[in-house]
């Protein structure tokens, strides 16, 4: 494939403090076994592309232990292959770039030198922020056969499913797919049927892209939206692909809670894990199987494996090596990993993080539309 | 990196062809035979080498050796991708004069004398890959130095009445073996062998060059190294395990294997974090329950989807038990299909068969009968039943 990915773990990190505190937004995990950047490395990965660059520059310390060496994306490559690139600093230019890029423009200004050593033609940007599963050997072809600069992938949404909405950056297209405007969500969106929204995952080809970033560095610029695509729109081939597959955006806790949710839906893990030729794939861990007990009762859930169930789960997320002790009821729940819930305890919409306990008896509540969180490593 | 002498590596024979597993060794290896949900049998014995700080492991291997192989691949599951050392696949190979199969136990170890002598080990740990134990090794190496012994054998106490199906040790009060009888008629001692033997290098050496130029022998560490070492006068010592231990060679013990991983206090506990066993896994999604599924005293495993009722059950990755399907007692391997209203008791359905809705496989468990004599039913690998037919006990069926 003549393509490189490019990965930005930690952009959308103030979306969700809760998840992000201790991790980037790449690292966060979801749906019983992944983390986020699952779907942007999967998606790469089964597009053919095997040189990936991942843009991190703090809380990465979950993220390395995750990627390791890239083996389970099938990218540990003698060429190629997973590539981390944490910011840096020159001997020589250290004072005004020096503190840690916070935007995109000065994620990509850190790492012109990965792009311009690339051989591939095209680089595919992705953020982590999406949970999709989609076929980007067929954006890669539109984007060449059409001669663009610049695809943006786009879903069409309404307006109305109000989780889907928000922090998104709107596309106006002519009926030729290509971008005439894009603009930061408004409530004039919200009145519209249907929009549509960026994914926040863009093929650029790669002299283009080097342009870009030359160009902003000699203007001074600082959203890569606003000050670049924004203002070429109408010299330069900008144009959207759009996604018809499952979309689910992470950009506040309780759409992560709903996003977690809506798994429990079989159209949804059909397109999302279900479509041939493209798994999601995820780090290994060594857990034996998971044990359902006598007297347990499992009703409409996710589990992952190492989980011990005596007691009763239903309509939950429940990732690896969870207990949930005798006589314990759980009900619209996502427990992280190692999360231990105590005999006769009783949840309603809680989010735990990872190795959370509840003790023996202990009842918590959240509400569908504002689930309760509890950090990680916190026993209640 | 430095190419140092190794103080110890395993020989694991993971050769065998398992005929007693019937259909489930039909085109696999017995130790590639799928255990435990996550599992394959070899797993046990590579988890134990690594755990016993063993980096070099000579796995030798002949029946159908493909997806064996494509399993192992370099050893990275189990820490054993090594620039010096690590896991070796050894199949047959053609020499300056002539080529042969492995034709027996000790004939197999006896051509690979030159990959034993690269790593100039002290001691060879000989293994079986056919074996569901978690065992130290390094106990046993420790022992095997502290009674200055050339050959030492692991022994785990057997009821009486087992002893005639294994080789039977006698000892004196210090552990010295003085009598070893294979499938003794009327055993004097209950110390069964477990197959697993350290040997110094150079005696095993020594004694396998000398049994190759025996015609007479059959080449077999139980039936003729073994007694002739112990007939030269040499130190051999019995190294008593005890926990658990279970060659899966037949139907019945393989499904009792995997019946054992279940219940509150189970004979095979797997969950124990500092003893995790080791596997190649897939990238499956998470298992997920229905809303009328009943799941109970079982293991379930990645890819699963269950609809129906599984009680007692070990299932493998990507199972899916539709609704109104009832299992129990059974033991259900990779991408099996229960489909709708179809009944299965004390089974083992091999990978990707399907069972056609309404189908009946096998008879409801007798609880007054012991696990072991239980009758199994085994359905083979992509055997599709079709619907309303039925399959009765001790009947193995096999792709056509």
């Amino acid at each position: 494939m003549n393509a490189a990915g490019l990965i930005f773990s930690n952009i959308h990190d103030t979306t969700i403090p809760e998840l992000t505190r201790t991790r980037t937004m790449a690292s966060v995990p979801f749906g019983c076994r992944y983390r986020l950047v699952d779907f942007a490395l999967s998606n790469l990965v089964n597009a053919g592309i095997t040189k990936v660059g991942i843009i991190t520059h703090n809380n990465y310390k979950s993220l390395l232990e995750h990627l390791g060496s890239g083996r389970d994306w099938d990218l540990e490559r003698e060429f190629g292959g997973i590539k981390i690139l944490p910011p840096h600093i020159t001997s020589y230019e250290n004072t005004t770039r020096g503190q840690v890029y916070s935007s995109r423009l000065e994620a990509l200004i850190a790492v012109t030198s990965f792009i311009s050593e690339c051989g591939e033609e095209n680089i595919v940007l992705s953020d982590c922020d999406v949970i999709c599963n989609i076929d980007l050997a067929d954006v890669l072809d539109m984007h060449s056969r059409r001669g663009a600069d610049f695809t943006i992938v786009t879903k069409r949404v309404s307006p109305a499913v109000r989780y889907l909405t928000p922090r998104a950056t709107v596309i106006l297209t002519d009926g030729d797919g290509r971008i005439n405007d894009l603009a930061e969500y408004t409530s004039e969106d919200s009145k519209k049927a249907e929009i549509e929204v960026s994914m926040n995952i863009m093929v650029a080809r790669k002299y283009y892209l080097l342009k870009l970033i030359e160009d902003a560095v000699a203007h001074g610029h600082i959203s890569f939206e606003h000050d670049i695509i924004g203002r070429r729109l109408g010299e330069d081939k900008f144009i959207a692909y759009r996604h018809e597959g499952y979309y689910a955006p992470v950009n506040s806790l309780e759409s992560y809670y709903r996003c977690s949710l809506d798994l429990l839906d079989p159209s949804v893990r059909r397109r999302l894990f279900g479509i041939p030729d493209r798994p999601v794939m995820t780090r290994h861990k060594n857990l034996p199987p998971t044990k359902y007990m006598t007297g347990s009762r499992v009703v409409n859930s996710l589990v992952a494996d190492g989980c011990v169930i005596e007691g009763l789960v239903e309509n939950s997320i429940v990732f690896g090596s969870v207990k949930v002790g005798r006589g314990a009821e759980v009900r619209n729940c996502v427990l992280m990993g190692d999360t231990y819930v105590g005999e006769g305890a009783e949840l309603y919409c809680v989010v735990t993080d990872r190795n959370v306990i509840i003790r023996e008896g202990r009842r918590l509540s959240g509400h569908e539309t504002l689930p309760f969180f509890i950090g990680k490593g916190v026993s209640v | 990196m430095p190419k140092k002498k190794k103080e110890w590596i395993a020989m694991l024979l993971a050769g065998g062809q398992g005929s007693r597993l019937c259909s489930l060794t039909g085109k696999i290896a017995k130790s590639a035979v799928k255990f435990g949900g996550k599992y394959r049998i070899i797993d046990f014995t590579l988890t134990n080498c690594v755990n016993s700080g063993i980096d070099t492991v000579g796995v030798l291997t002949q029946y159908q050796p493909h997806l064996l192989n494509e399993y192992l691949g370099t050893g990275v599951p189990w820490d054993l991708d090594r620039m010096w050392g690590g896991l070796k696949i050894l199949p047959p190979y053609q020499r300056q004069h002539g080529a042969d199969w492995y034709r027996s136990t000790a004939n197999a170890i006896y051509q690979n004398i030159d990959f034993i002598n690269r790593y100039d080990p002290d001691y060879v740990i000989i293994l079986s890959g056919d074996h569901i134990y978690r065992m130290d090794y390094r106990k046993m190496l420790e022992y095997h130095k502290e009674k200055n012994s050339d050959c030492t054998i692991a022994v785990l106490d057997v009821p009486l009445s087992e002893a005639g199906r294994f080789g039977i040790m006698s000892t004196d009060n210090d552990g010295r073996i003085i009598k070893f009888t294979e499938k003794p008629k009327i055993p004097e001692s209950t110390k069964a062998s477990m197959g697993i033997y350290i040997f110094g290098k150079d005696k095993l050496i020594s004694y396998l060059e000398a049994d190759d130029a025996d015609a007479e022998s059959s080449n077999d560490f139980g039936k003729n190294v073994i007694p002739s070492i112990l007939a030269a006068g040499e130190k051999l010592y019995a190294y008593e395990f005890e926990g658990y231990w279970k060659d899966v060679g037949t139907v019945s013990s393989l499904w009792e294997a995997n019946m054992d991983m279940l219940g509150p206090d189970p004979k095979l506990n797997l969950n124990d974090k500092d003893w995790s066993i080791y596997s190649r896994q897939d990238s499956r999604p998470p298992q997920h329950i229905g809303r009328l599924a009943v799941v109970e005293n079982s293991v379930v495993t990645e890819g699963c989807e269950i609809y129906g009722s599984v009680i007692n059950c070990v299932l493998g990755s990507g199972v899916r038990v539709m609704s109104g399907a009832r299992v129990r007692d059974s033991v259900l391997m990779d991408d099996v299909l229960i489909s709708e209203g179809a009944r299965v008791d004390c089974a083992i359905v091999d990978t990707g068969a399907v069972v056609g809705a309404g189908a009946r496989v096998g008879a409801v468990r007798d609880e007054s009968i012991p696990l072991s004599d239980v009758p199994v039913t085994v359905v083979g690998s992509e055997v599709i039943l079709p619907s309303g037919c039925e399959v009765t006990p001790y009947e193995k069926l096999v792709m056509v």
